[in-house]
């Protein structure tokens, strides 16, 4: 069946790589974001490497009146509809500390835009009976820490949105993968201290293609991340409240 | 745009840098951390010296700027961002039926990178990367974007080309890619006794890519001696399954590149192939980026690192040149299994492009104390036998040497100094060789 993919936040290092991995399969994708500049470059190039059809599109996580237009042209594509969201914005939580307003901010690019943005596309995905949903969630969610805990909150509102979404188009033949990326070298992580393991964009896309053709539910990736936060997540919180890791 | 403060190393990893680098994934970014510093463009840092390194002040990484801008299937011609690999594009458009006109001998070397050292392959005929060039865009120190081609402006080409980056910084650029009939390569290995018959066989070869392999502990009446591959496209064969690539844990201990352990492996690797040759069929990229294979095969030479020598010589004086280097380096006891000798076209699109007409010479030496003294006098050879070193290798040559060696110098850095006046792109190779003419 015919395959087309939307990728949400598609300037991002890890959505390029995945939107080159699918263009390669031959399927149509729009790429969605802010710098139309930038997202015209990234369709050429996923249409030189095999998409039929590459779009860029104007998405902006703060703005649902734009949402519509989006739905309509993805609507109009035959065959399977697939949405991969890799939108979300990480301020320093100094400055969200400083200025209380970034957690609305952080939390709509982060959740709540992308959360309301699914709700009116998975509808056409139920209508076909098919189709993945790929949401990007983080390690930063599965425990909240001193140094981006409303970050983390945000990933963690998201992460518990995609279960739930799971939950629903399962029962349709749809299915939805949470992906949680561990430190991954990006323009988000570029000379921050104390990075570790850094994975590369790509290997990150291509574990997210494996998980999406496996029908894999939740995926660490790397892989070693599930332990690593198997870990963190139990240690008794009087010690951990103490921490700062 | 956040900058990352770091040490970072060419790819012999003798000479290192530490300082700030910023990696912009979009051209939006770049153009708005550029009206704030102009700094030397960097790719994926496989330049063997200092070419790429410049310590205690800022680089640009372009390898996130790596995008296919578009491709025209009659013409061959293909336009792509300067981030991305020679190798990827070799990977995309292969099965299209198109390679890059001349591929360097690692696919992991960005465009931007093959530019500006207008590199070579083991096509000699097809003359140098720059030859295939059609345009590129170049943001200079000015802040301006400009399109620069061989034709209405060639002396900024022709001081981008081999340039090593102190035009500005490369942003993207067109090249005209060769057609070729399928992605499978008739590959012929014939073992050579000795340095004579070897550049013979190199001479009256008619393969379209050839190379050897010189076994460079060989000594007497086996100097020169080793493996001759020429290889053309296949047709009609069935395409064997690409090696996958294997990575290197961890830095080599000395021993393992020690004098006895290269003779044993060479003399193995040449009595790898029959006396009466041999003819295989290899994927394209096995034949074209043998090391790729290897992952951080630089490793292999420990935690210190090597040099790498490379010399072009000209027709007239190579056999004696390369009979004095080649004794000279089997009695050291220096040598590494990996030495390549080339025939070279004169082909050239730069003021300090290496390529001439004649032969090119290359080997590897683990760092250590006796290596500088050695390379210092194959450098002498070169020099007086009317040949150049490669800056794309060199960690140890002098600003006499290359000026000697390289006779469009005072035109390159009357291009250079015009095109950069504040000397915003000097790097550490540029100040080390005094390639800009202010003195150390």
């Amino acid at each position: 069946m015919k395959q087309t993919w939307l990728i949400l936040g598609a300037s991002s290092a890890m959505a390029r790589g995945f939107a080159r991995r699918v263009s390669e399969t031959g399927a149509d994708v729009f790429l969605a974001g802010r710098d139309m500049d930038d997202l015209n470059r990234a369709a050429a190039d996923c249409h030189l490497r095999g998409a039929p059809l590459a779009e860029a599109m104007r998405f902006d996580a703060r703005k649902p009146a734009g949402f519509g237009a989006i739905y309509e042209k993805l609507a109009a594509q035959d065959g399977a509809l697939n949405v991969a969201v890799f939108v979300g914005s990480m301020p320093d939580q100094a400055d969200i500390d400083k200025d209380p307003a970034l957690v609305d901010a952080t939390i709509m690019d982060s959740f709540t835009g992308p959360a309301r943005f699914l709700q009116g596309f998975v509808p056409l995905m139920e209508e076909r009976g098919c189709g993945t949903v790929v949401g990007i969630a983080s390690v930063a969610g599965d425990r909240g820490r001193i140094g981006n805990y409303v970050y983390g909150a945000a990933k963690a509102g998201f992460a518990t949105y995609l279960s739930g979404l799971r939950n629903r188009l399962t029962r349709v033949g749809g299915h939805v993968v949470t992906v949680k990326p561990g430190f991954v070298d990006t323009a988000m992580t570029w000379g921050l201290p104390g990075m570790f393991l850094v994975a590369s964009p790509d290997d990150v896309a291509r574990d997210i293609q494996k998980a999406v053709s496996k029908k894999k539910n939740t995926i660490y990736t790397p892989f070693f991340w599930r332990y690593i936060m198997l870990i963190i997540t139990h240690i008794p919180e009087m010690i951990f409240k103490k921490m700062s890791i | 745009m956040r900058w990352k403060t770091a040490e970072y190393k060419g790819w012999g990893r003798v000479l290192s840098a530490r300082g700030d680098t910023a990696r912009p994934e979009r051209l939006a970014t770049l153009k708005a951390l550029w009206k704030e510093t102009k700094a030397p463009a960097i790719g994926n840092l496989r330049s063997y010296g200092d070419a790429a390194l410049n310590d205690g002040g800022k680089a640009i990484d372009m390898t996130r700027l790596d995008r296919l801008i578009a491709f025209d299937p009659d013409t061959g011609i293909l336009e792509a961002e300067a981030g991305i690999t020679i190798g990827e594009i070799a990977r995309i458009f292969a099965p299209k039926g198109w390679i890059p006109t001349v591929l360097p001998g690692t696919g992991f070397a960005t465009l931007g990178g093959c530019i500006s050292n207008d590199v070579h392959g083991k096509n000699h005929k097809a003359g140098s990367f720059g030859q295939h060039v059609i345009s590129f865009d170049l943001l200079g120190a000015n802040g301006r974007v400009r399109k620069v081609t061989p034709d209405a402006t060639p002396e900024l080409f022709r001081a981008t080309c081999g340039g090593i980056g102190q035009t500005g910084v490369i942003l993207s650029a067109k090249i005209q890619l060769a057609s070729i009939g399928s992605e499978v390569m008739d590959v012929r290995e014939t073992r050579v006794e000795n340095l004579t018959e070897f550049m013979a066989l190199l001479d009256g070869s008619t393969a379209p890519y050839c190379v050897g392999w010189i076994d460079a502990t060989a000594k007497g009446e086996h100097l020169g001696r080793g493996i001759l591959e020429e290889g053309s496209v296949a047709y009609n064969a069935p395409p064997p399954k690409p090696k996958s690539a294997k990575s290197v844990p961890m830095n080599a201990p000395r021993f393992f590149l020690s004098s006895p352990i290269v003779r044993l492996f060479n003399q193995l690797y040449l009595r790898r192939i029959p006396v009466m040759g041999q003819r295989r069929i290899r994927a394209m990229q096995d034949f074209f980026f043998p090391l790729d294979k290897v992952l951080n095969w630089n490793r292999l030479y420990g935690k210190p690192g090597f040099h790498q020598f490379q010399c072009a010589l000209p027709d007239g004086t190579a056999h004696e040149a390369l009979v004095r280097m080649m004794d000279m380096i089997a009695s050291s006891h220096l040598a590494s299994p990996l030495t390549v000798l080339k025939r070279m076209g004169t082909g050239r699109a730069g003021m300090m492009s290496f390529p001439m007409g004649g032969y090119s010479f290359a080997l590897d030496f683990p760092n250590g104390k006796a290596v500088a003294g050695l390379v210092g006098e194959l450098e002498e050879i070169t020099l007086q036998a009317g040949g150049r070193i490669y800056l794309a290798k060199d960690t140890l040559a002098t600003p006499e040497m290359i000026a000697a060696m390289y006779d469009e110098l005072p035109e390159f850095i009357a291009a250079v100094n015009a095109a950069d006046p504040e000397h915003k792109f000097a790097t550490d190779m540029v100040r080390r060789l005094n390639l800009r003419g202010t003195g150390k």
